[in-house]
């Protein structure tokens, strides 16, 4: 490195050979995913087109088309992801835009009652629910106290019960990207839409929601796709009755030791988590302008 | 305060509500699972009828429990050894060498944050049974660290951003070796960012429950894992209490990490 030889293609040569020397650090890290990640994907991928027998077919595919129970399992995984996110916007939307229009101490304060959830283990924030929730728990003693109801609702063990557990976990995943990109837009837009004559409204709706539109699709589509591979809570919220993808495979696993089956779910939940981001990141680059996946 | 282009406080005071209700929202549920592990009452209601400290002893006293709890902190420590060191190396290599290989290389490393870990889990799974790892720490470890690493690599990445390359480049100047030069003059000042990158993967094993699931049992049951079987099966309040436990670790985290992002914006 003192003195490198003073020609071209020696120059040259020792550039390449620094550039593979830097780059080569992040090789002990490829090989880890590669092992633990890509190398079984092939093999499910590859497991997916045979059938028990160990023949080559599509059965495990038709499967998934034609049995009623896995288009039940389809359907409830896309209607309760399609639920969660949409109350995830009503209840991120607002929270994300009162934050940005705080002055930026007192939001990093409020912040936290973002982060402390977020960084809550998940199996504690789903007992949590588990408890509020349930037949005599504090949610129905209240209703009975102030007598608003008669019989206890049954909040938990259902739809219902797993749609308020996961909406509670995907809030953070929504107003943490929305904030970032609501914090980055210029309140001098607001205020020039104020000075043509628009009210608060007005260029609230016309000026800073499209402006806000890129951040809301980002967070969408990660809460979209979390809420499509999600387990544990509409598992334990759902009580055994709400039953999405990744509880089906698991059943196919450990219960019928199915792999063909498993296989053939977990590369349509993978192809479908891929596509959903993709055509998220195409629309904001194509539709909203660029900037929010950077 | 107000000017004639932004509403009042008063007239947005509705949205000052609102906020309020959903923060609200967002850190009652877990908070009032502390009170409730001080109950006398083996049945979960809110306020408890008495107080007592006997889940917290039910919870010591059982060798299921604490055995989890250290199967699952010796777990999540040595992820923090494997996945630290790991994800520091690619970022740094991956931003020196830039390019569209560096590139590439960047998103394959950062798959196992958007692959549903479901998917990872039944993968780890059959590889697993075909290498004798399954039910062992080892596994855990291997399968925990390819989790933690996009968190470490993204965090050191986006501190690597704002240290100016010059004064490596000058200490190799210098005639120090590119090692040398990584330790004693960047490492140095992106410490802030890979602290925040262990804790969160420290986290990310010791909560991480679909994998454990899948993967650990025996002697190796994370706790995680326990939890989440003996909830489906029951409510059982000891769990209130191991929780309270969880949320105070999850506290410690966040306040130091906000101290550490505070203190690293403090420097420029």
């Amino acid at each position: 490195m003192v003195n490198p030889p003073v020609n071209g293609e020696a120059l040259r040569a020792y550039a390449r050979k620094e550039y593979w020397s830097v780059l080569a650090l992040s090789f002990p890290a490829l090989l880890l995913v590669s092992v633990v990640l890509f190398l079984p994907t092939g093999w499910l991928f590859a497991l997916s087109f045979f059938d028990d027998a160990g023949q080559l077919s599509l059965v495990n595919y038709q499967r998934l088309v034609e049995q009623p129970s896995y288009l039940r399992v389809f359907q409830t995984t896309f209607l309760l992801s399609l639920a969660v996110t949409f109350f995830t916007v009503l209840i991120g939307y607002p929270l994300a835009y009162l934050l940005s229009q705080l002055p930026r101490r007192v939001a990093n304060f409020c912040l936290l009652a973002v982060l402390l959830p977020f960084w809550t283990s998940l199996l504690v924030r789903t007992y949590a629910w588990l408890v509020l929730l349930q037949r005599n728990g504090l949610i129905n003693t209240t209703l009975r106290d102030l007598g608003l109801t008669d019989e206890p609702l049954r909040l938990v063990h259902n739809f219902t019960g797993a749609a308020i557990g996961m909406t509670h976990i995907m809030v953070p995943f929504l107003v943490l990207p929305l904030y970032a990109s609501m914090r980055a837009i210029n309140p001098n837009y607001v205020k020039a839409a104020a000075n043509l004559g628009a009210g608060p409204a007005r260029s609230f709706w016309d000026v800073f929601v499209p402006l806000s539109l890129p951040g809301l699709l980002a967070g969408i589509s990660l809460v979209f796709v979390l809420c499509l591979g999600f387990y544990v809570t509409p598992a334990l919220l759902g009580g055994g009755k709400v039953i999405m993808i990744a509880l089906r495979i698991d059943m196919n696993l450990r219960l019928y030791n199915s792999w063909g089956a498993a296989s053939a779910l977990g590369v349509v939940l993978l192809i479908a988590t891929g596509l959903i981001l993709y055509l998220a990141n195409r629309l904001t680059r194509a539709g909203f302008g660029a900037g929010a996946f950077r | 305060m107000a000017s004639h282009w932004q509403a009042t406080h008063r007239q947005r005071a509705w949205l000052y509500v609102l906020g309020g209700a959903i923060m609200m929202f967002l850190l009652l549920p877990t908070l009032l699972v502390v009170p409730m592990s001080f109950s006398d009452s083996s049945f979960l209601g809110f306020p408890p009828p008495g107080w007592s400290t006997r889940w917290y002893e039910h919870y010591w006293n059982s060798t299921e429990w604490t055995s989890a709890t250290w199967v699952s902190l010796r777990v999540a420590l040595v992820t923090v050894l494997v996945a630290t060191p790991l994800g520091t190396l690619a970022a740094y290599g991956l931003h020196m060498s830039r390019g569209p290989l560096a590139t590439a290389i960047f998103f394959a490393l950062a798959t196992p944050l958007v692959v549903p870990v479901i998917f990872i889990a039944i993968g780890v799974f059959y590889l697993y049974s075909r290498l004798n790892l399954l039910y062992t720490t080892t596994g855990l470890v291997i399968a925990h660290s390819t989790l933690a690493l996009p968190f470490v690599m993204a965090l050191v990445a986006s501190g690597l951003k704002s240290f100016d390359e010059n004064q490596e480049k000058a200490a190799r100047s210098l005639g120090a070796p590119r090692w040398r030069a990584f330790l004693t003059i960047t490492l140095p000042q992106i410490r802030f960012s890979v602290i925040s990158a262990a804790l969160l993967a420290f986290l990310t094993s010791f909560d991480e429950v679909i994998i454990a699931l899948l993967i650990s049992g025996g002697l190796n049951e994370t706790l995680t894992r326990r939890m989440f079987t003996t909830l489906r099966d029951q409510i059982d309040p000891t769990i209130a209490a191991i929780s309270t436990i969880l949320i105070g670790i999850s506290i410690g985290c966040v306040l130091l990490s906000q101290a550490l992002q505070a203190k690293s914006d403090e420097r420029g």
